[in-house]
This record gives C-alpha cells, structure tokens and sequence, in this order.
C-alpha cells in the first residue's frame, strides 16, 4: 500500500479503535479494580485524531509533568505502546496498589509497581487488539519517563510523524476514588499497520 | 511579547520579543541568529530525513528541510546571511526499550543530521545542549541571544 498516511484511513477505522478502546478499556477495568481491590468505573473512551500542535493541550499542556509507560508490542505485528497518566494520578494508583506503603515519591519501589499497572492496562487494550484480529500480540517489559508531557509524547508523534501529520490517541476515564485521565497510544509500524487493517478486513 | 513554535513547526521573532517551544523531547528546536539585526528563528524538527518519508509536504518536520525554511524565513525577516549563528537544544532519548526500532535513537539521529544540514548550508553552530534522556523547554532572546532551557528537577541552563 503506497499511501499509508493517518489522514487517508477512514471514518471505519476510527470506529474500529473506539471498539478497541472501548473492550480495552473494559478488561483493563476490572483488571485494575482486583489489582486495587476497589470499585472502579470507567467512562466510555474517545478515539481522537490530533495535530501535532494539539497533543499538549489535550493532556494539559507540554509542561505538565506526567508519567509515561513505554512498551514495544512483539509477536504478529510489532510497534509500541505508551500509557501516560498525571504524575499525581499515577502516585495515586501506585499508593493504593501499595496499600499505603508508597513513599510518596518515585523511588524504584513506586516506579516498579506503575510498570505493573501499565502492563495490566496495555496488556487489556492488546488483549482486545489480539481477540478482534485474532493475531498473537504481547508487550515487551515496560520503560518509564517521569518528565513533560511534550518530551514524553514526542516519541509516539514522531513514530506518527513517519506517516502523517496526526496523532492517534484513545483518551480513557477510569474511576475509583477520584478520576483518572489515561491516554494510551499504540503506534504499529509501518508493515503491521497493513497488518492489522487486513485481519480487521477493511482493505483487501 | 512571546512566539509560540509547536511541534513541527516553525516561526521567526525579532529584539525585544522571544520565542519559545515547550516540552522538547527527542525533536530539536534550532535558532538562527543574526547579531547585528537581532533577527532570529525557530524550528521544531522532529525527524532527521524528509527524503527518506514519502509524507513530507511539512517542511518543519524534518531537519534537512525546516531548517532551509527558517533560512528563507529569517532572511525575509532582514537577517544577513553571512553574520547567522545557530544554537540547538533537544535530541533527548526519552525511553530506552529493548527493540530494533531506529526510532528509539531518534533523538541523537536528529542532532547528527541537523549538524549536518547546518554545516552545508555553511551556518556556524555556537552553542549545543542536546542528547540525555530528560525533556526540556527552550526559550530564546534574540536581543542577548541567550538560549534558556528548562528541565524538570534540574537547574537551569543558559547556552
């Protein structure tokens, strides 16, 4: 396929995504309310195509200090995955996940215990992926980056950037306690792109 | 007052005003700088290479192409060709995953090329803070020419 580019995928294929982010988000739910041992609740997930000059303000601003997972996606499609929740949401996550005995900083206790949480809730979006195309997708262990939203974004925009001018994101609201804003954006490369849109049958 | 650059993009800004881009993470963010007329610009590029992507109508994107853009814009803008400087910031490392994806070295593959581009278009680079693995916003005075970047948890510097 010569013309890979975000823009030319359909309507269809956002659709596709919002399925995707709508069972993902549901696996990782009830994965995450064991793992916390407490009710959680989710809003439904938007899909959301932006421009590069748009991606700051959607997480709130470039400078907002966030924690970022990143993971590589291995098996029939490869590609990477990151998960970026605020840096208070995710202390908030780490400290009920460590019945309190977080330190209220990032030590290696604390960023140990978010790698989990990001693997339980990409592991629930590429369980999703894998049951819709019925293809064999795992993650590789994750990598944090505790920094500026911008700096963090700009490793998925720059792997979009290779195809278009957009961002694919799927923005998620969970809830326990108090809300939680994730964004999770997964970005196939180039050859898994085709991949994936075949074994979801919208090109031949 | 203060020029915004975004990601993939670009602008020009002259003495007393400053021009800033925030959150710079693997992409570059290149000023060139006339002394005399204090006439600066500012690119956000994010990937090294336009030829090698065939997606490439946005010029700012790609350090070969942004950065003659911003020649052409700042020129336009009174800068003298022969007196232009230029300083660059970014090229950070953000993740370091254990896949053969090119696209985790970008950073430093963005430095090279556009140390490249700045050196055949014949444009002195004077000062660099690029490579490591942390975020930066970088803000330049083209009245001082004094190139401001801000890290979370670090002190900052000045180049």
């Amino acid at each position: 396929m010569s013309d890979m580019s975000i823009e030319s995928i359909t309507e269809q294929y956002l659709d596709v995504l919002a399925e995707l982010g709508n069972i993902g988000a549901g696996n990782a739910t009830t994965a995450l309310a064991s793992l916390l041992q407490a009710k959680v609740d989710m809003k439904v997930p938007q899909v959301k195509l932006l421009e590069f000059k748009d991606v700051g303000a959607i997480v709130g601003g470039e400078e907002q200090e966030m924690v970022g997972a990143y993971l590589g996606v291995e098996g029939d499609i490869t590609g990477s995955i990151l998960f970026l929740v605020k840096k208070d949401v995710a202390m908030h996550l780490v400290t009920k996940m460590m019945m309190g005995y977080a330190s209220g900083e990032f030590g290696e206790m604390e960023q140990s215990a978010f790698k989990e949480i990001s693997n339980i809730i990409t592991g629930a979006y590429l369980n999703a992926l894998s049951t819709m195309t019925n293809m064999c997708i795992y993650p590789t262990v994750p990598d944090l980056a505790i920094d500026m939203a911008g700096a963090i974004l700009s490793v998925p925009a720059i792997q979009f950037g290779i195809y278009g001018d957009n961002v694919l994101l799927i923005q998620s609201q969970i809830s326990d306690d108090i809300e939680i804003d994730g964004f999770f954006i997964m970005v196939p490369d180039v050859e898994s792109y085709e991949k994936i849109l075949k074994a979801l049958g919208l090109i031949q | 007052m203060v020029v915004k650059v975004g990601m993939a993009d670009l602008n020009v800004c002259a003495s007393p005003d400053s021009i800033i881009t925030m959150g710079l993470g693997s992409c570059i963010g290149v000023i060139l700088w006339d002394p005399v007329s204090k006439v600066c610009g500012m690119v956000h590029i994010m990937l090294p290479d336009s030829t090698a992507i065939s997606q490439n109508t946005n010029r700012a994107k790609f350090a070969d192409t942004g950065i003659e853009e911003l020649l052409e814009k700042v020129l336009l803008s009174g800068a003298t060709r022969s007196r232009l400087v230029a300083k660059i910031a970014g090229g950070a490392q953000m993740f370091s995953v254990n896949t053969n994806s090119p696209t985790l070295r970008i950073g430093e593959r963005n430095a090279e090329a556009t140390k490249a581009k700045l050196k055949e278009l014949n444009i002195k680079l004077v000062a660099e803070d690029t490579g490591d693995k942390y975020g930066r916003t970088v803000e330049f005075f083209p009245a001082t020419g004094e190139y401001h970047i801000r890290a979370i948890g670090r002190e900052g510097k000045i180049i």
